[in-house]
């Protein structure tokens, strides 16, 4: 979570009275928060944490560490989906398996439908 | 020398490594406080590529590791609340309370979103006027301006439905605490850079005046990691304690203005208790009277609540460089990321998840029979052994 990651801004816009930009983070595309940078541009590369733009970085810099952060598999860990990481590393099935010992049904509802699910 | 090769520019790893091992002529110990930069070193083998009079000691910097069981249980019984949606970063799923994590609530019908912004969830606020929606907040400097401008814009919108359950922390404290210890070895510090980005290096000047530690702003990727013990080694070397900026390019002196100025507006500074370690004087954030209206320990009386820290965890030692996470009993029987017992089990900057997942089959931790299979590399964990993120 501590890790923040470059991205590169795409487009600039407004919302609820708040600058707000498109970022690219090596292919992955994310809604960021540019009011701690209000000048940067579009084209520019900024270090972006939890969707807020907290300092600018060179176009060099920015494109090693990305380089680096995909080969390391961080931006998968940064992007990826957390629910199945947490089943994953607690080594519980995702979705949420039934009790053996209850009659086979449908899976417990869950709140936010549109995440991927896993067989 | 056997991960020399993974480095991104390995001839300037060679180079800087050189230079260590040319400067050094005493022990010295070093702390890097922040859990990021604490994985890169075991990622890369970096504290076995350095001379074996520096010793790196890892700090305290992992937010989802410091945050106290307390506030971890409050979250769950905020969770639980059948009008609750209650929104948090992936890290915290699976950190333990007492008893559960925030993954179980869920699996029992808990509404639990995860976000990648906390504007993520005033958006799910605004979407649900008939729902309470709590956020999740905790983390360093990096991590309490974009909760503050949060909680700035449900004021500015008056979405009456969003909350904050806060427990921020700031690192100047830690460092000052860690300092007064009487057990403290640290000679050095490498200063987490991203907090740097935030804050700038204003209040470190004095405090590596007053404990004559050299403080040197760091980056994350393996060769900040080496700049940085280089420049703090030479200042032990010479007896200097200054503070150092190796992490420019993210780093300017003042900060972020911006964001100093919306910390400022939204918390005022408290005394924090950090899991494992105790309170801290001065060490955390809360929210300012003008925003009390948003805390969500104020909305929702939380009662009841009896912490049970498991027995055998020694986080607190851990998180205080005084242990390192192999010489925990627990570590690697007890206590997997499967089934941790403490926070910096299953953090994915938590200092036990590092030595888990890249330096448990040398410290021999492991049954030879089950190493073939599980074996992480330094460049791909299997999933399966991954801490959450
Ligand atoms: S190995 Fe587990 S039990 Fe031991 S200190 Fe780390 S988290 Fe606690």
């Amino acid at each position: 979570m501590c890790l923040a990651v470059p991205g590169r801004v795409l487009d600039i816009g407004e919302k609820d009275g708040t600058r707000m930009a498109t970022v690219d983070f090596g292919g992955v595309q994310k809604e960021v928060c540019l009011e701690y940078l209000p000048d940067l541009q579009v084209g520019e590369y900024a270090i972006v944490h939890v969707g807020f733009a907290l300092q600018r970085l060179d176009e060099e810099s920015a494109k090693q560490t990305l380089e680096l952060f995909a080969q390391l598999g961080m931006l998968q860990e940064e992007f990826g989906d957390p629910w199945e990481q947490a089943a994953a590393a607690g080594g519980d099935p995702w979705p949420f398996a039934h009790d053996p010992d209850l009659e086979p049904g449908p899976a417990p509802a869950l709140a936010a439908p549109q995440e991927e699910v896993q067989p | 020398m056997k991960y020399i090769e993974e480095f991104q520019d390995p001839a300037l790893a060679r180079r800087l490594l050189d230079d260590i091992h040319a400067t050094v002529t005493r022990p010295w110990a070093l702390m890097e406080v922040c859990g990021g930069q604490t994985h890169t070193i075991i990622r890369h083998g970096i504290d076995q590529l350095l001379p074996e009079q520096v010793e790196l000691i890892h700090g305290p910097g992992c937010p989802v590791c410091v945050t106290p069981l307390e506030v971890i249980d409050k979250a769950l019984e905020i969770a639980s609340r059948p009008d609750v949606i209650f929104c948090s970063f992936g890290d915290m799923l699976r950190v333990p309370g007492t008893g559960r994590d925030l993954f179980q609530v869920r699996s029992e019908g808990g509404d639990v979103r995860v976000v990648y912004s906390p504007l993520d969830a005033l958006r799910i606020a605004q979407e649900n006027p008939k729902h309470q929606v709590v956020f999740f907040g905790i983390g360093f400097e990096t991590t309490a301006p974009p909760n503050a401008m949060t909680v700035h814009q449900a004021k500015k919108l008056d979405i009456p439905n969003f909350s904050l359950l806060v427990s921020h922390v700031r690192v100047p404290p830690a460092i000052e605490a860690i300092m007064q210890s009487p057990s403290c070895r640290v000679q050095g510090f490498l200063a987490a850079g991203h907090v740097c980005s935030v804050m700038g290096v204003r209040e470190y000047p004095e405090l590596a005046a007053r404990h004559r530690v050299p403080i040197v702003v760091t980056g994350f990727e393996p060769l900040d990691i080496l700049e940085g013990v280089r420049r703090a080694v030479r200042q032990l070397e010479r007896g200097e304690h200054t503070v150092d900026n190796a992490y420019a390019r993210a780093v300017r002196p003042e900060g972020n203005p911006a964001a100093l100025a919306m910390l400022e507006d939204v918390f005022e500074v408290t005394d924090r208790a950090w899991r494992g370690i105790g309170v801290i004087p001065d060490s955390g954030w809360r929210l300012s009277e003008r925003y009390r209206d948003f805390d969500a320990e104020h909305r929702f009386s939380v009662t009841g609540i009896n912490t049970r820290e498991p027995a055998e965890c020694r986080s607190g030692e851990v998180l205080q460089g005084l242990l390192k996470p192999h010489e925990c009993e627990a570590f690697g029987t007890l206590c997997t990321p499967r089934s941790p017992l403490g926070a910096t089990m299953v953090s994915s900057e938590g200092a036990c998840a590092a030595y888990y997942l890249y330096r448990r089959l040398e410290l021999g931790t492991v049954p030879a029979a089950k190493t073939a299979a599980t074996a992480p590399t330094a460049a791909s964990a299997p999933l399966e052994a991954s801490p959450v993120v």
